[in-house]
């Protein structure tokens, strides 16, 4: 008995971490903007391209900002959520319409609700590749010191909302 | 058509297709070279399991590019990778640096090495061991007799 305790308890060993592993989402990469200052960026705005925008305008407020695009399939799942967080009122949500066509992301927003106070628009990608964005759509939540608190890559789900992204907005504004 | 007609055309039309292939590379191979060598050890981040030399993605292009500018502006390959990873992480890298998180990556395969050589040689030892069950030289001729077709028993 003993003698097959050592590769049963090897064998059994091994499946708790394949199934471990399954579970894991390698899409899921560990950001290493969290706990750092929110890259600068200055960019026009969607609706008015004349007007510019940039994280600075933003020092003192807690917010989240979203990154968005008419093309992708999963802000289409996740505008709901978006629209239901912006009905809250608990903090201000800033779009970033990444690589889009400017008529695109206006005839989404038209159609589909608008739950951003504003978007601005990355046209070539860069401040995206600053934020190190490479699933959209991607969400950061920052602090009133413009530290970057959060990031979520992929569609936020109304748990994920409920559950990470409006503590921490709450225990952010109190701080 | 007369011959010497058509191998005039033939060389009129083939010359601007040879020279729309060349053109990027003859742009600066130097620089292009040194951009792949280095995308070749970067990790797509779209497409998980091939480098941004070899993706096809948008971000991988964009990536490329982004790479090929700041050479251009002349950053050192360091300073280029360590662009990418303050924005993606060490995950964008094939070959993950040295620390306390990626001890495990680097060492743990050796060590399960050493581990299963360990093993192996202790079953062996202990084997030879097992096999010298005290045959004597007496036992070992009349084995040898038995074997030569000596008279049996």
């Amino acid at each position: 008995m003993t003698r097959f305790a050592i590769p049963v308890a090897i064998f059994v060993a091994l499946l708790v971490l394949l199934g471990i592993g399954l579970k894991l989402d390698p899409r899921e990469v560990p950001s290493p903007l969290i706990g750092k200052a929110a890259p600068h960026f200055e960019l026009p705005e969607l609706h008015q391209a004349a007007k510019t925008f940039s994280e600075r305008d933003m020092l003192g407020k807690v917010w989240v900002l979203n990154v968005w695009a008419s093309w992708c399939v999963s802000c289409r799942e996740e505008h709901p959520v978006l629209l239901d967080l912006a009905a809250k009122g608990e903090v201000p949500i800033y779009g970033l319409n990444y690589k889009d066509r400017r008529e695109d992301g206006l005839a989404w927003l038209k159609g589909m609700g608008d739950p951003y106070k504003l978007s601005i628009f990355d046209f070539d990608g860069r401040v995206g590749i600053d934020y190190g964005v490479y699933g959209v759509p991607e969400t950061y939540v920052i602090d009133k010191s413009g530290v970057i608190r959060y990031k979520r890559i992929g569609p936020l789900t109304p748990e994920i909302v409920k559950e990470k992204v409006l503590p921490l907005v709450r225990e952010l504004g109190r701080a | 058509m007369p011959r010497p007609l058509a191998l005039l055309l033939l060389v009129l039309l083939s010359a601007p297709i040879a020279a729309k292939e060349a053109a990027p590379a003859a742009a600066d191979p130097v620089l292009e070279k040194r951009v792949m060598t280095l995308a070749e050890e970067l990790r797509c981040l779209v497409c998980q399991n091939q480098t941004l030399a070899e993706s096809n993605a948008p971000l991988a292009e964009d990536l490329r590019n982004q790479v090929r500018e700041k050479m251009r502006q002349g950053r050192s390959d360091k300073e280029v990778v360590d662009f990418l990873v303050e924005r993606y992480g060490d995950f964008v890298l094939y070959r993950p640096p040295l620390k306390t998180t990626t001890v495990l990556l680097w060492f743990g395969p050796p060590m399960l090495l050493a581990v299963g050589f360990a093993v192996l040689l202790r079953r062996v030892r202990r084997r030879r061991q097992a096999d010298d069950t005290g045959t004597t030289d007496a036992d070992r001729r009349r084995a040898a007799e038995l074997l030569a077709g000596g008279e049996p028993r």
